[in-house]
């Protein structure tokens, strides 16, 4: 029988909750790295045992964990528990360096800083991990101040897709309010040369030739907060979801403003429509109904939760402009929490699930599509991410 | 011949202790002349799940919310090539390494 695992990441730990397909009867076990801060953690789907977390601290900075057994027992890439030391010096799975070769074309040393000046490009933790969808060895990491990078090597050593700060409008990345961070990477099923990625607050990206070079894709996008509206750069993007079957097909919760493209980035139009507030973080798409969405409105960049103290969901079954609000189940009143942009996911079981965490501590899971929802876990520290595995 | 390493004492942080999976203090085998440098050298060598975590990889510069202590006196500031005080490099006292109480 199916079965799912969801991962969380917290400001002070990782848990993971388990079901069966009925998705009632749910097992929690962690915390994992107690105290330290989960900002992602995500499974290979060459090898869902295979798991990547992204553990860190303002103390002892950044450090990658991985698990070989569906996160039963933990190690640091290049550096097993109970293994004898490697040789030193030895690949480091937490060292993060920039490319500043000249091979790179034209590797960037500033973007700016809130105050309009250039700042040098300092890496300071990683804000999301997306396993390769063909090689179990292979991960990328999005990483604050923007950059991605990559490992060949399940972890144990990674390097720099440069040409995404070297295509020439770095200087004008500035950083959102949670910091320059490079939080979405999306892969594209039928073309592993395609991908996407986002950055708060520059935009998004797109490569064509598998990282070497990248174009801004942020044409429809208009953004009032910044001093020319539909500038090439300069957006604060907070997530992109894709549907696998039609990866040219992309939504976007940007600061304000619920965004689809169907040319694959290359053009935007809004698509809020009745939602009482389009200011969010979160959207997915179903896993079987690659029409049907799904945010959660968040009242305004100034007060970040919901509407009136009540949690809602809101579906669109049309691709967008025409919202539902799904409350059965979840908050009717005093509900002031937040929910972060890589804090939903949805499996693959019939009738998919959508899974999302709170900055109060709540994970709530839906078994029917959002029509219904339950909490998993009530009392977790705030809740960075989440992430769904549908396992056999 | 005499040897040149002396058995040096470190207490580590209580995250830092769980990574290495060791206890509250951990003793190292350190060539003389006894710096920080040398011994968080040893520190790493040792546990290699440390590197990164008490001072930058490319710099080697102390992390902002560390702290460096031995005999009461706040060693964070000297250069990491300045010879640990005596006691240090004696063993008979540890070197603390201490992070800031901060945070939520």
């Amino acid at each position: 029988m199916s079965s799912v695992r969801v991962l969380v990441g917290t400001r002070k730990g990782a848990f993971i909750l388990t079901a069966d397909g009925k998705r009632r009867a749910w097992q929690v076990s962690g915390p994992f790295f107690a105290g330290w801060e989960i900002y992602h953690m995500k499974g290979s789907p060459v090898d869902p045992d295979r798991i990547w977390v992204s553990q860190t601290s303002g103390w002892f900075g950044q450090l990658i964990q991985s698990s070989r057994d569906g996160g039963k027992n933990w190690f640091q890439p290049g550096a097993p528990a109970g293994e004898a030391a490697p040789a030193w010096p030895a690949k480091a799975s937490n060292k993060f360096v920039y490319d500043a070769s000249p091979e790179s074309g034209k590797p960037l040393t500033t973007h700016q800083w809130y105050d309009g000046t250039q700042h040098p490009w300092e890496f300071k933790r990683v804000w999301h991990l997306e396993p390769s969808l063909t090689d179990a060895d292979t991960v990328y990491a999005g990483v604050e101040d923007a950059a991605l990078f990559r490992s060949a090597d399940g972890g144990e050593s990674w390097h720099e897709l440069a040409g995404l700060r070297g295509h020439g409008t770095g200087p004008q990345w500035q950083p959102g309010a949670g910091g320059l961070g490079l939080h979405t990477i999306l892969i594209d099923p039928s073309n592993p040369q395609r991908i996407y990625i986002a950055i708060s607050a520059a935009g998004a990206f797109r490569t064509d030739d598998g990282g070497q070079s990248w174009k801004p894709i942020n044409r429809g996008l208009r953004s009032q907060y910044i001093p020319d509206p539909n500038a090439e750069v300069g957006h604060c993007v907070h997530h992109v979801a894709m549907h696998p079957s039609r990866p040219d097909v992309l939504f976007m919760q940007k600061h304000w403003d619920v965004m689809r493209s169907d040319d694959a980035g290359d053009n935007w139009r809004e698509i809020s429509g009745n939602l009482p507030t389009d200011f969010g973080f979160a959207i997915d798409v179903h896993a079987h109904e690659p029409e049907t969405l799904y945010v959660v409105p968040i009242k305004s960049d100034s007060e970040h939760f919901p509407l009136d103290g009540q949690l809602r969901v809101y579906r669109s079954r049309s691709g967008g402009n025409e919202w539902e609000p799904l409350a059965k189940g979840l908050p009717e009143k005093d509900c002031y929490v937040n929910v972060l942009r890589d804090a939903m996911a949805v499996d693959k079981l019939d009738g998919c699930g959508i899974y999302f965490g709170t900055t109060g501590g709540q994970v709530y899971g839906s078994a029917d599509a959002g029509d219904s929802w339950a909490p998993i876990v009530r009392d977790l520290p705030a809740v960075l991410s989440v992430e769904v595995q549908t396992l056999p | 011949m005499a040897s040149s390493t002396t058995q040096i004492r470190v207490q580590l942080p209580y995250h830092l202790r769980n990574l290495a999976q060791a206890g509250a203090e951990v003793q190292l085998e350190v060539l003389a002349p006894i710096s920080l440098r040398a011994v968080l050298d040893a520190l790493e060598a040792r546990y290699p799940m440390l590197r990164g975590t008490i001072r930058e990889h490319e710099t080697g510069q102390r992390r902002p919310f560390l702290r460096f202590f031995a005999c009461e006196e706040d060693l964070s500031h000297q250069s990491p090539d300045a010879p640990l005080p005596e006691a240090v490099a004696s063993g008979k006292e540890p070197l603390l390494v201490i992070g800031a109480i901060a945070g939520g």
